[in-house]
């Protein structure tokens, strides 16, 4: 038996006897997503159980150095544990920006203190993170920000406002741009990181059209921040703050594969399309809606194979290809389209805000569609991407 | 899967690649279409191409081929789509030669399959009746006359068929039209006393042909595969031709993307580059995700007839959908953005357009193969 035959009949035992029966079963809502932190609660213990269990196995950031607390496993290796934590249909362990965002970027550009101060951490859920990027006139030109940090000699003051500030409200702390020159654009930002229980920290939740508050108004007045929070050099955080858009990016382009609140409890479009359309002679009853469903249906495989390519291409050692460029605009249009599709499918069904007449599925689909109109505008617009892929693939000029 | 090139495929495409460029350049197609040839396509050519192992590339060794496999196959079909290619890769080595190595018998296979890989025959699939792909709608018949068969009937959109030293003719034995049963493919000689064949001038310059049979004998040893089975052989034969085309589809739509992307660096307007607005840009950066999509598609699909994959149908009707929208799309928004200048015969771009159409047009467009897939998905 090769080696990695082998790490997969030793993870297919390991996950038969500690991954909890209910951490097998699909979540019936967001509510149940297992974010850490220091103020989690775990309505579910073996959800608390499943996290500590993982993370000490270092498979909450599996390819992550164990140095860090990570996993250390291979590209091949993860590749196993992956599928067979689909295999067995577990749930995420921990969902975390510390781990899809500033773990990648910390372990690129932070001192060894850094790392070894936040990575292990982030490992173990016990700090949940956000994200301190956007501000009220800085959305698509972000690199125009201008929340404040000035250097008083032996800390950071930070002044200032952001906004979109995903779950502020219910994180530990926070890695944030600032500017640090005012007389540079791109050159006067810097990569801070600070905990969100500092005097002068708000988080201010914002209604959204889906009915849910994630996201925050941030404000800062006279923050101070230990001058060891810097990551990297002063004026140099635009790099790093680029570096993790691109995890960013990689994160949402996934929505296009569809996931959670994608249908999924309908039974896929078509099986909806059946049940709420009705069916002749087993086919959607209407042409046209069969039409748009296939349309869908084929683009989004077309996607997945896309990804699935550059993925290949990436481990046959040809580099990220051009296609990577696309998948952000790409996958959060698709995840969009889908949602307008199922409206649409569902009819009356579909547009249902709460209470009787409608069920959890058809409800959380309704505002999972108001939620995936934000896809296309976080984590740089649609527009925004277009414009990267006409200047920097196509070399289209200004 | 397979969707990353092998270094031998890779050393494939280039060696196509440069034949392609060099050997048959676009202005091969106009000289055909200028000068009215007669065959439609350069001869000498073909027997390069068959020299090459092109001809072969999807028949064993055994009989003369090279065995390079689809995915060899439509590396050769992408690149000779970049150039507007003639050839009759699609009649004679996509529908024909996959025909005969499915259905033939030890004799067919021996007769047929090594003078097609030497490139020294033609051949041609009789299958459409109507304006619209369709494999099913058969109403020509075939009759038993003793040990022989007595074919009558009407076929459209030949390809190839005014050229080809032998047919493939699709007719009913049994079963009504639009029956699936009651479908055999027969070899028929084009010289045969009731066979007139009519050339018909298609909009891409390449060759098709309407084909009337009247009361044509055939003996019972020119059957191909199983009488009134023939839908099985169609279908798979069908599907690779499908795959095949998207290929070149790809390659078509590859070189539009790239000439129409160097003309908007090269023309000027308003004292700048037309291809410094965003209203361009926008759409050349939603064209080039769509390309990268279609490539993927591509490679999938001809992956999964080398694999003898059992979703070979699903992905032959993905990709011929996707390729024959794109190559639609991308043909149209060239020629927009080439402005009065694409108007002109003088630039590719049309000939590209007119290509395309046809392409799309051929074994089943966008609508027939949505419909298809949504069918054998089950909804």
């Amino acid at each position: 038996m090769d080696a990695l035959e082998k790490f997969r009949q030793e993870t297919r035992t390991w996950l038969e006897a500690n991954c909890p029966p209910s951490m097998r079963t699909p979540m019936t809502s967001e509510d149940e997503t297992v974010w850490g932190g220091r103020n989690a609660k775990y309505e579910n213990p073996e959800a608390k159980l499943w996290l500590d269990r993982m993370a000490e196995r270092g498979w909450t950031a599996p390819t992550w150095p164990a140095a860090y607390g990570g996993g250390g496993l291979s590209k091949d290796e993860n590749q196993i544990l992956q599928q067979e934590l689909r295999r067995i249909k577990a749930r995420p362990a921990l969902s975390s920006f510390g781990i899809w965002m500033l773990g990648p970027a910390l372990l690129e550009f932070a001192n060894e203190e850094q790392k070894k101060e936040h990575l292990p951490k982030i490992v173990r859920g016990e700090i949940r993170w956000c994200q301190g990027y956007s501000e009220p006139g800085a959305g698509s030109d972000l690199a125009g920000l201008q929340t404040k940090c000035e250097d008083k000699g032996d800390h950071y003051l930070v002044n200032g406002q952001k906004i979109w500030t995903s779950y502020a409200d219910k994180a530990d702390w926070i890695f944030c741009l600032v500017r640090t020159d005012a007389t540079k654009k791109h050159d006067g930002i810097s990569f801070l990181l600070f905990d969100m229980a500092t005097p002068g920290v708000e988080a201010r939740p914002i209604s959204m059209i889906s009915g849910a508050s994630p996201f925050c108004e941030t404000f800062f007045t006279d923050v101070k921040v230990p001058k060891g929070n810097l990551v990297g050099e002063l004026n140099k955080g635009w790099t790093i703050a680029k570096r993790l858009l691109q995890h960013e990016r990689e994160m949402i382009s996934g929505m296009g594969l569809g996931g959670a609140g994608s249908g999924a409890g309908l039974g896929g479009l078509e099986q909806a399309a059946k049940d709420y359309y009705g069916e002749q002679n087993g086919r959607v009853a209407s042409p046209s809606l069969r039409d748009h469903i296939t349309r869908q249906k084929m683009d989004g495989k077309a996607f997945a194979l896309t990804m699935q390519r550059s993925a290949e291409e990436a481990k046959a050692g040809q580099g990220p290809g051009a296609a990577s460029s696309i998948f952000k605009y790409y996958g959060t249009e698709l995840n969009k389209r889908r949602f307008e599709l199922l409206l649409e499918i569902m009819g009356t069904k579909g547009l249902g805000w709460e209470g009787e007449g409608f069920t959890g599925d058809e409800i959380t689909v309704t505002r999972s569609w108001l939620r995936s109109k934000g896809n296309s505008i976080e984590g740089g617009t649609s527009e925004v991407q277009l414009n990267v892929v006409s200047k920097r693939v196509l070399g289209l000029p200004d | 899967m397979a969707l990353v090139l092998t270094e031998e495929q890779q050393l494939l495409r280039d060696t196509a690649t440069q034949f392609f460029q060099e050997r048959v350049p676009v202005a091969n197609l106009r000289k055909l279409r200028d000068t009215k040839d007669a065959d439609g396509f350069d001869r000498a050519v073909w027997k390069e191409m068959a020299d090459l192992g092109f001809a072969g590339i999807m028949i064993s060794e055994k009989y003369g081929g090279t065995d390079f496999g689809p995915v060899g196959l439509g590396l050769v079909l992408e690149q000779s789509g970049r150039t507007l290619a003639a050839s009759p890769l699609v009649s004679t080595v996509l529908l024909c030669g996959s025909a005969v190595q499915l259905a033939g018998n030890a004799t067919q296979r021996q007769e047929i399959l090594p003078a097609i890989a030497a490139g020294e025959r033609i051949m041609a699939l009789a299958l459409e009746e109507g304006p619209h792909h369709n494999p099913t709608r058969i109403a020509t018949r075939a009759t038993a006359d003793g040990q022989a068969f007595r074919i009558s009937g009407k076929k459209t959109f030949v390809l190839d068929g005014h050229v080809a030293g032998q047919l493939i003719v699709a007719a009913r034995t049994g079963g009504n039209d639009n029956d699936r049963t009651g479908i055999t493919l027969f070899l028929v000689d084009p010289k045969a006393e009731g066979v007139k064949i009519t050339r018909t001038l298609m909009v891409d310059n390449r060759n098709a042909a309407d084909i009337a049979f009247d009361n044509v004998a055939v003996p019972s040893t020119a059957v191909l595969g199983s009488i009134d089975g023939g839908i099985d052989v169609l279908e798979q034969v069908l599907d690779i031709a499908r795959i095949g085309l998207s290929a070149e589809m790809l390659g078509l739509v590859q070189e539009v993307f790239d000439t129409t992307l160097a003309y908007l660096k090269e023309r000027k307007q308003f004292g700048k580059v037309i291809g410094s607005f965003q209203a361009l840009q926008h759409r050349m950066a939603v064209l080039f995700a769509e390309i990268e999509l279609s490539r993927s598609v591509v490679l999938d699909a001809l992956s999964a007839i080398e694999a003898r994959r059992n979703d070979v149908p699903l992905v032959a009707s993905l990709a011929k959908a996707r390729l024959s929208d794109i190559a639609t799309l991308m043909t149209n928004e060239g020629l927009q953005m080439h402005g009065g200048m694409g108007m002109t015969d003088q630039f590719d771009v049309g000939l590209f357009m007119k290509r395309a159409r046809v392409a799309a047009a051929s074994f089943g467009d966008g609508n027939f193969h949505r419909d298809r897939y949504a069918s054998l998905e089950g909804y």
